[in-house]
C-alpha cells in the first residue's frame, strides 16, 4: 500500500509563510488603528494625569465628567440635535424618497444629483456655505442653526438608505395586495411601507451617528455660546486636554462600538434564529 | 400615484433653501468685494505667496496621504479577503469601526501620542533610547491624515475585491499565471472601482481638513483648509475667504475629473 | 499498456471533518472522454479540482504522464480548465481573454494573433476578438472559455459541469461540438457532470460516483446495461429494482415466479437484487406472461408511451412501449432472459438507490 502517507508539503511551507506574513500585517494595521484610542481609554482610568506615568487605578475623571455643567450642556445638545436631527431628516428624507421614485427619469435624475452634492462636498464647504446663508437670511447663529445644518447633511444619508430599499420592493407584491382588494393607499401603507421599514431605520440610525460625529459643519454655524461635545474637544485643545476629555472619548467610544453592533449584527442574529427554527421543524 | 411626487416636495424646497442658496452665496461673496461690487481679486488672491503655499502644501500633503492610505489598503483588503469572511464578519467590522469614532478624538489621541511629553516619548525615555519630534511637523500631519482615512480606503477597496469571483483567480492561474501576474492583470484592475472610490472619499477631506494641521501641526503650519478657516472665524473677510474657497473648489473637480477618467479607463483596459 | 495519462493514487480528501474522497483511485488512458457522474456531493468536483491543483489531497498522489504533479501549482500543470461559471476576465476583451494564457507564457504577437483566429474559427464565434464579455450569451460565453483553454494545446482538459446552465438544445449542440472538439484536437477530456443522458452521450469511460468512491467505471452500455449495484442501476436511465431470490446459475425467482436469466455465480437460493429496464419488460396477453397485471398509469412521452403495470402483489413495474395499452387493461409480463441483470444486495448505504422524497 504505497502512498498512502500524508502528501510532503513543500509547497504548503510557502504557502504557510505566506499566511504568516498576511496575519501579521492585519495585526500590525490593527495595532495602528487601535493604539490611540486604547491608549485614551487606558488614560482615562488613571490617576496622574501625567500622560506618561501610570498613577493608579481611578474612576474620579468620569465623576468630574459628570458633574462639569459645561460638559454636560454639550451632552445634552449633541444628543438632542441629533436624535431630533435624525428623526425630522429621516421624515422628509423618506417622503422625498418615495416622491422620487416616483418621478419620471429627468426629474430624477437631477434631485440624485443635488442630492449627492452635500456627500461630495467638502464639509468645510458645506459648513461656509451654511453660515453665510443663515447670515444672510438674518438668522442668528445657535441651536437652531446647528438643528438646521444637521438635518441638511443627514437628509441625503436617508434617502440613500431608503432608495435602494425601495426599488428593491417587489412591485408584484404591491400588486397582489390590490389584487386581493386593497385600495392604492392601504396597499402602500401595508405593504410597501413595512417592506422599506429597515432602510428608514438604518437611514435613521446612519443620521444620528453622522450627527453625533460631526464637527465641521457645527462648527461654522453653532456662532459663539453653544457647544456641542466636539466643538468642546476643540476649544479645549489650545488650552491643553483634561483627564475627563479622555474619560468622554472612552465614554463616546463604547457607545458608538455599542450602536454599530446592535445595527450590524442584532438583525443578523435574529434571522439567523429564524432561519434555524426553520430547519428544525 | 401622481401625488406620491408631491412628498418630494418639502425636501426640494429644504434642498433649494440650504443647498444650492448657500453654495450659490459663496460665488456671489467670492465674486465680489466688500460693498458689493463684482472683482476677481478673491479668486486670484490665491496667488499670494502664503495661500499658494498653503494650497500647494495641502495638494502634496494630501496626495501623500491617500498614496500611503492606498499602499496599505490594498494588501489589507487582499489579505481580508482571502479569508473568505464575508463583509458581514466581525473582523471587517473591526477594521471599519475607527471610521466612526468622534475623528476630532482620534486626532487629538494622537497628538497624546506624539507630543514632546507624550506617551511615545515616555516609552521611549524609558528604555533611554532617543525621543522623537514628530509632532508639529508635516509628517504628523501626513500621520493624522493616513490614521484618520484610511478606513475609508479599507471599505470599498475590501467591498469591490470581494465581488471578485474565486473562479475568475483559479482561471489565472490554471492558464499560467504565477501569483504577481494574477496580482498586476487580474486583481489590480478588476478593483480600480473600489481604489477610485477610496481615493475620492480620501483625497478631498484631506485635502480640506483644518483640524488635523491644528492639531497635530501647530499654528505655525497652514493648510489651504485652514487659511480658509480664519477668514471666517478670526479675519471675518467673507469674500476673501469665498473667493479662496472657489479656487479650492475648484481643484477638487479638476481632481475628481482626472480620476473617474481612470475609472472608465480601467473598466475595459487591459494591462 | 501505454503509460495512462492521469494515475490518481489512493487518494483522500475531507473538508471540515467530512470525508469527501475515500482512497479514491482512478487511470486515465490518454485521448479518451471520461466522464466523472454521480449526484451533488458525491467528490467528482473535488476530484477534478485536485487533478487542475486547485485543492490538495489529504494523502495520495496525482500521477500526470508518469510524473507525480500532487504538490504543482494549478499554473504550472500542463492541463486547462473550463469552468462552471466560465470565469471569462470580465475587464478584458474576448482576444484578451483567450489569449491569456499565451500572453503569459510570452508567445510573440503573430503567434497570438493566429491563434486566436483559429481558436474562434474552432468554435464557431469567428469576428468576435474584441466584443464585450458580457455581450455575449450563455452558450457563447462557454464557447469562448473552452476557446480560451485548448488555445494553450494542453494534453488534458478538465470541464466542470460546463453546460448546466444552457438550455436543452443548445445543450445537445455543444455536446456535439465538445465530442468533434475532441476528436479533432486529439485532447483527453476529463468531464463533470451530474446528468446522465449528457454522460452516456458523449463518454468513452463513464465513472459512476457516489459518496466519495467509485462505484463502477466502463463503457456506457456496461453502465447502463450491466449496473453494478442499486445505486447505479437507479441512477442511470430509469429501472426496476425489484428484490428477489436466486435459485441456482442462470434461474431467478421474481414475486414467485421464475425467471430465466444469464448471470452465473451468485449462488444458490441468495436473496439479490434484479434490475430491468422498462424498455425491456414485455406486455403480452395474460397467458402467455410470466407474471399477470393490469395497467394502472399511461403518460404519453412522445417517443414511447411510458405506463405503470401493478401485478398481484402490489409491486407498479414501470414499462416504456412504443404500443398503446387501455387503462385497467389486464397484460402479461415478459422479459428476455438477457435483459435480466442481477446485483448483490448493497454492501453498504452508498451502494443504495438513492431515494427521491
Amino acid at each position: 500500500m504505497e502512498n498512502t502517507k500524508p502528501v510532503k508539503r513543500d509547497i504548503d511551507i510557502w504557502i504557510n509563510i505566506r499566511r504568516f506574513f498576511g496575519n501579521f500585517y492585519l495585526v500590525i494595521m490593527l495595532i495602528f488603528l487601535y493604539i490611540p484610542i486604547v491608549t485614551m481609554i487606558v488614560l482615562s482610568f488613571n490617576a496622574s494625569k501625567s500622560r506618561t506615568r501610570w498613577g493608579g487605578f481611578t474612576l474620579s475623571w468620569y465623576a468630574e465628567l459628570f458633574s462639569n455643567p459645561t460638559i454636560m450642556a454639550a451632552f445634552r445638545n449633541t444628543i438632542v440635535i441629533a436624535f431630533l436631527s435624525a428623526l425630522i431628516a429621516t421624515i422628509m428624507g423618506t417622503a422625498a424618497a418615495i416622491g422620487i421614485n416616483s418621478m419620471r427619469k429627468l426629474p430624477r435624475t437631477i434631485c440624485m444629483g443635488v442630492t449627492n452634492i452635500p456627500m461630495l462636498n467638502a464639509d468645510i464647504v458645506t459648513g461656509i456655505s451654511l453660515m453665510l446663508a443663515f447670515i444672510a437670511f438674518k438668522i442668528s447663529l445657535g441651536f437652531n442653526t446647528i438643528l438646521i445644518s444637521h438635518i441638511t447633511f443627514n437628509i441625503p444619508y436617508v434617502i440613500l438608505s431608503v432608495m435602494p430599499k425601495l426599488k428593491q420592493t417587489s412591485k408584484s407584491t404591491y400588486e397582489a395586495a390590490q389584487d386581493l382588494g386593497a385600495t392604492p393607499r392601504q396597499a402602500f401603507f401595508k405593504i410597501v411601507f413595512p417592506d422599506i421599514m429597515p432602510g428608514v431605520v438604518s437611514g435613521f440610525l446612519l443620521a444620528f451617528t453622522m450627527s453625533l460625529d460631526d464637527f465641521i459643519i457645527t462648527h461654522f454655524t453653532k456662532g459663539a455660546g453653544i457647544d456641542t461635545l466636539s466643538t468642546l474637544i476643540y476649544s479645549q485643545v489650545r488650552r491643553g486636554i483634561v483627564p475627563s476629555m479622555y474619560a468622554l472619548s472612552a465614554i463616546i467610544f463604547i457607545v458608538v462600538l455599542l450602536l454599530l453592533m446592535v445595527t450590524n449584527f442584532l438583525p443578523r442574529k435574529h434571522n439567523a434564529k429564524i432561519a434555524a427554527s426553520k430547519t428544525v421543524s | 400615484m401622481s401625488d406620491r411626487k408631491l412628498l418630494s416636495f418639502p425636501y426640494i424646497i429644504w434642498m433649494i433653501g440650504f443647498t444650492i442658496i448657500p453654495l450659490a452665496l459663496i460665488f456671489v461673496f467670492g465674486l465680489t468685494d466688500r460693498s458689493g461690487a463684482f472683482t476677481f481679486e478673491n479668486v486670484a488672491a490665491i496667488a499670494r505667496a502664503d495661500h499658494a503655499k498653503a494650497l500647494g502644501l495641502s495638494l502634496a500633503l494630501s496626495s501623500i496621504s491617500t498614496l500611503i492610505c492606498l499602499l496599505l489598503a490594498f494588501p489589507l483588503s487582499m489579505i481580508l479577503r482571502g479569508k473568505k469572511l464575508g463583509s458581514a464578519s466581525f473582523v471587517v467590522f473591526i477594521f471599519i469601526l475607527p471610521m466612526w469614532m468622534n475623528f476630532l478624538l482620534r486626532t487629538l489621541a494622537w497628538q497624546t501620542l506624539l507630543e514632546k511629553n507624550g506617551v511615545i516619548n515616555g516609552f521611549l525615555t524609558a528604555l533611554h533610547l532617543k525621543n522623537i519630534a514628530i509632532i508639529n511637523t508635516p509628517g504628523a500631519i501626513v500621520l493624522g491624515m493616513v490614521y484618520n482615512f484610511l478606513p475609508f480606503m479599507i471599505l470599498p477597496i475590501y467591498n469591490t475585491m470581494s465581488k471578485i469571483d474565486d473562479s475568475i483567480i483559479e482561471a489565472a492561474r490554471d492558464l499560467g499565471a504565477n501569483f504577481g501576474q494574477t496580482l498586476l492583470r487580474i486583481w489590480l484592475p478588476l478593483s480600480v472601482p473600489g481604489i477610485v472610490s477610496g481615493i475620492t472619499m480620501v483625497f478631498v477631506p484631506a485635502l480640506t481638513t483644518f483640524v488635523i494641521s491644528n492639531i497635530l501641526g501647530g499654528s505655525k503650519i497652514l493648510l489651504i483648509g485652514n487659511v480658509i478657516e480664519e477668514e471666517f472665524t478670526k479675519a471675518s473677510n467673507w469674500n476673501l475667504g469665498s473667493g479662496l474657497s472657489i479656487v479650492m473648489m475648484i481643484f477638487i473637480l479638476i481632481s475628481m475629473s482626472v480620476i473617474a477618467k481612470y475609472d472608465k479607463n480601467g473598466e475595459g483596459a487591459a494591462f | 499498456m501505454s503509460t495512462p495519462l492521469i494515475d490518481l493514487q489512493h487518494i483522500f480528501k475531507s473538508f471540515d471533518g467530512e470525508m469527501v474522497l475515500d482512497d479514491l483511485n482512478l487511470t486515465v488512458p490518454e485521448n479518451s472522454f471520461v466522464t466523472l457522474l454521480g449526484p451533488s456531493g458525491c467528490g467528482k468536483t473535488t476530484t477534478l479540482r485536485i487533478i487542475g491543483g486547485f485543492e490538495k489531497p489529504d494523502k495520495g498522489s496525482v500521477i500526470f504522464d508518469g510524473n507525480d504533479i500532487t504538490l504543482l501549482p494549478p499554473n504550472k500543470r500542463q492541463l486547462n480548465t473550463v469552468f462552471q461559471k466560465y470565469a471569462l476576465f470580465p475587464h478584458m476583451s474576448i482576444s484578451e481573454n483567450i489569449a491569456f494564457g499565451l500572453t503569459i507564457r510570452g508567445k510573440s504577437r503573430d503567434y497570438i494573433d493566429d491563434k486566436i483566429k483559429y481558436a474562434l474559427k474552432l468554435v464557431n464565434l469567428q469576428g468576435f476578438e474584441n466584443r464585450d464579455v458580457n455581450s455575449l450569451s450563455g452558450g457563447q460565453q462557454q464557447r469562448i472559455a473552452i476557446a480560451r483553454a485548448i488555445v494553450n494545446e494542453p494534453r488534458l482538459l478538465l470541464l466542470d459541469e460546463p453546460l448546466g446552465a444552457l438550455d436543452l438544445k443548445l445543450r445537445q449542440d455543444m455536446q456535439y461540438e465538445l465530442i468533434r472538439l475532441k476528436n479533432q484536437l486529439g485532447i483527453t477530456f476529463i468531464y463533470v457532470t451530474h446528468d446522465q443522458e449528457e454522460a452516456l452521450t458523449m463518454s468513452d469511460t463513464i465513472v459512476v460516483m457516489n459518496q466519495g468512491y467509485i462505484q463502477q467505471m466502463g463503457t456506457p452500455e456496461q453502465i447502463y446495461n450491466e449496473p453494478a449495484n442499486a445505486f447505479v442501476a437507479d441512477f442511470i436511465g430509469d429501472s426496476n429494482i425489484i428484490g428477489a431470490t436466486m435459485l441456482h446459475d442462470e434461474l431467478v425467482e421474481i414475486f414467485g415466479a421464475q425467471f430465466p436469466c444469464v448471470d452465473k455465480g451468485f449462488g444458490t437460493n441468495k436473496p439479490v437484487d434484479v434490475v430491468i429496464r422498462p424498455e425491456d419488460v414485455e406486455l403480452v396477453k395474460p397467458e402467455d406472461g410470466t407474471l399477470k397485471g393490469h395497467v394502472t398509469h399511461i403518460i404519453f412521452k412522445g417517443v414511447h408511451y411510458e405506463m405503470e403495470v401493478t401485478t398481484e402483489n402490489g409491486y407498479e413495474w414501470l414499462v416504456h412501449s412504443t404500443k398503446c395499452f387501455d387503462m385497467g387493461q389486464e397484460v402479461g409480463i415478459h422479459v428476455d432472459p438477457y435483459n435480466i441483470q442481477i446485483m448483490n444486495k448493497p454492501a453498504s448505504e452508498d451502494e443504495e438507490a438513492i431515494v427521491n422524497v
